[in-house]
């Protein structure tokens, strides 16, 4: 009888506890930021292959999110003889939210997913062990720079994303559906403001860079050292990094955006 | 009476400066477990051991798989916390230290793990420079000559450029080797050196521990199961199961115990004190058992 209710008791604190080693987890990757500061060549070797190797499917979905939002813009606006404004609807919709968003996304299946599976195995053939037995602390060594990588390369890509995809948009508004070329950027530049939009959008990556990085090096340290136990991990952390993304857009929007 | 006299004896030593087992005189201990309990949920890993690891010597930590000798290493290494008892290194309880005096004594402790623990994104000289590097701000070429000498030591200069992937398992354990040396330590703990090796690679781990014991002036702590081979470089030899230390003295010494249990593990019985069946419920009814079941669900 009572059983259900204890299962539910149990899975409750044991998501509480994992909360709690998560944070602390983090409190102490912030205290290897000195170490990242007198060794600035672990962090750009993370960036490079943490950020600069995910340039490539972020650019290439952000042309093909860009074209499609020109098209579908393109049949809605000119229903109200309104094509010309198809310059704004683009770039509101990557700057604000797609940008951000659909990059986060994407990092966390082409990064956070080899962070956790890259730490998991450390763990698991005992690297990190073998790093603290010889006095090094794995996590000021190996996750801190991994962290700040994500953390430096979100805001960068998701801009990435979002200039890619703005001229994805011209490509297929201006280049095929033959919407005016002067207006379609006279309208743009007008209408987008540097601080409500752009900066808003970056502050929102950036957040998102924190959020899905810290699940994807938690999970792998955190995982069970076993093949399977890091499979699993790996998984964790995409669908966790994905609910935590979307969750915290909605928040964030209903900050930035709220009060109009 | 025997017993008393015994005690009397322990009692006697202690005064005279031997150490509680009795086996060594206190100032030749390196490393001193007393009354160590650690469990791991309602399993008792420890319960009460009391052991010695004197200084210059290769002390062997034998016993069954899962009786938590590789536990035992992590706790002289302070990655685990005892429930009861210490832990002492070089006169310092290692898990009273702060972290940073913790890691300044890990600088002195090397460890050699079951599987190598190589760190998979560097090759083999980068490995063994990886301590030098993190530690010690030695110029480039001073790095390379340390390095050179430390793989020659364990016959892999040849093999600096290969990575860890390219090994077998015999040499990423010598290249282990050489980083567990790479700071020049006091002390190394080899965590099941021989599992899983082929003869040859089994008689070089045997001479290189031996000989980098007594060239380096170091202190070894051996954790395996392999008799024989443990048996020929092991100056003195603890048995340890279900939590205790059920046997200890010098490889000769642990040849002629009588003890039913020490007998059964050095000449690898398959039954004895310990049993060949897992504990479990009567044979015969739980076939009956079984077959009532099947009977039931045809029904």
């Amino acid at each position: 009888m009572l059983e259900p209710v204890q299962k539910v008791g149990r899975s409750t604190l044991d998501s509480l506890q994992k909360l709690g080693r998560a944070n602390l987890f983090l409190l102490h990757v912030l205290t290897g930021i000195p170490d990242i500061l007198r060794r600035f060549r672990l962090l750009f070797a993370q960036v490079y292959s943490v950020g600069v190797l995910s340039i490539l499917i972020i650019g290439v979905s952000g042309l093909f999110v860009g074209m499609v939002l020109g098209l579908q813009g393109y049949y809605v606006l000119s229903d109200f003889g309104a094509e010309q404004t198809l310059g704004v609807m683009v770039a509101a919709s990557l700057v604000r939210e797609l940008g951000p968003v659909v990059t986060a996304l994407l990092f966390a299946g082409r990064a956070g997913s080899a962070l956790t599976a890259e730490i998991g195995l450390m763990k698991a053939t005992e690297q990190l062990s073998g790093m603290e037995m010889m006095a090094v602390d794995p996590i000021k060594r190996i996750i801190a720079p991994r962290l700040f990588a994500g953390i430096i390369s979100m805001p960068l890509l998701a801009c990435l994303f979002s200039m890619v995809g703005v001229m994805g948009g011209y490509f297929v508004g201006v280049g095929l559906l033959g919407v005016d070329e002067g207006a379609f950027w006279s309208q743009m530049r007008a209408k987008i403001d540097f601080y409500d939009d752009i900066l808003n959008g970056v502050i929102k990556s950036l957040v998102f860079g924190v959020v899905v990085t810290w699940i994807a090096v938690f999970e792998g340290y955190d995982s069970i050292p076993t093949s399977e136990g890091v499979s699993r991990a790996t998984t964790r952390s995409v669908v966790y990094a994905a609910f935590a993304v979307l969750g915290w857009d909605f928040v964030l929007t209903a900050l930035m955006f709220g009060e109009d | 009476m025997v017993g008393d006299n015994t005690s009397l004896l322990k009692l006697d030593r202690h005064v005279r400066g031997y150490s509680m087992t009795g086996a060594f005189a206190e100032a030749d201990i390196l490393v001193s477990i007393r009354d160590l309990t650690f469990s791991r949920g309602t399993r008792k890993i420890f319960d009460g051991v009391n052991l010695e690891i004197p200084r210059g010597k290769i002390t062997a930590i034998m016993g069954p798989s899962g009786t938590g000798k590789t536990t035992l290493l992590k706790m002289i290494g302070g990655q685990l916390r005892p429930h009861h008892g210490s832990v002492t290194v070089d006169g310092r309880v290692v898990h009273k230290l702060r972290l940073s005096q913790l890691y300044e004594l890990r600088k002195r402790m090397g460890m050699l793990f079951q599987s190598g623990a190589l760190l998979t994104d560097l090759s083999v000289f980068e490995n063994v420079a990886f301590p030098l590097r993190e530690h010690t701000k030695l110029p480039e070429s001073m790095i390379r000559d340390l390095v050179l000498m430390k793989l020659e030591a364990v016959g892999l200069r040849g093999a600096r450029d290969l990575m860890p992937s390219q090994l077998s398992g015999g040499m990423a354990r010598r290249v282990a080797l050489a980083r567990a040396i790479a700071l020049d330590p006091l002390m190394i703990m080899y965590d099941e050196p021989f599992s899983g090796q082929d003869p040859i690679s089994m008689g070089v781990l045997v001479q290189l521990i031996h000989d980098l014991n007594d060239g380096l002036s170091l202190t070894s702590i051996v954790v395996s199961h392999d008799v024989k081979e443990t048996a020929t470089i092991a100056d003195y030899i603890y048995l340890i199961s279900e939590g205790t230390v059920v046997g200890q003295g010098t490889p000769e010494e642990i040849e002629r115990s009588d003890s039913p249990w020490v007998r059964q593990f050095m000449h690898g019985l398959a039954d004895g004190p310990v049993p060949f069946h897992y504990p479990a419920s009567d044979y015969a009814s739980d076939l009956l058992r079984s077959r009532q079941a099947s009977q039931r669900s045809s029904l």
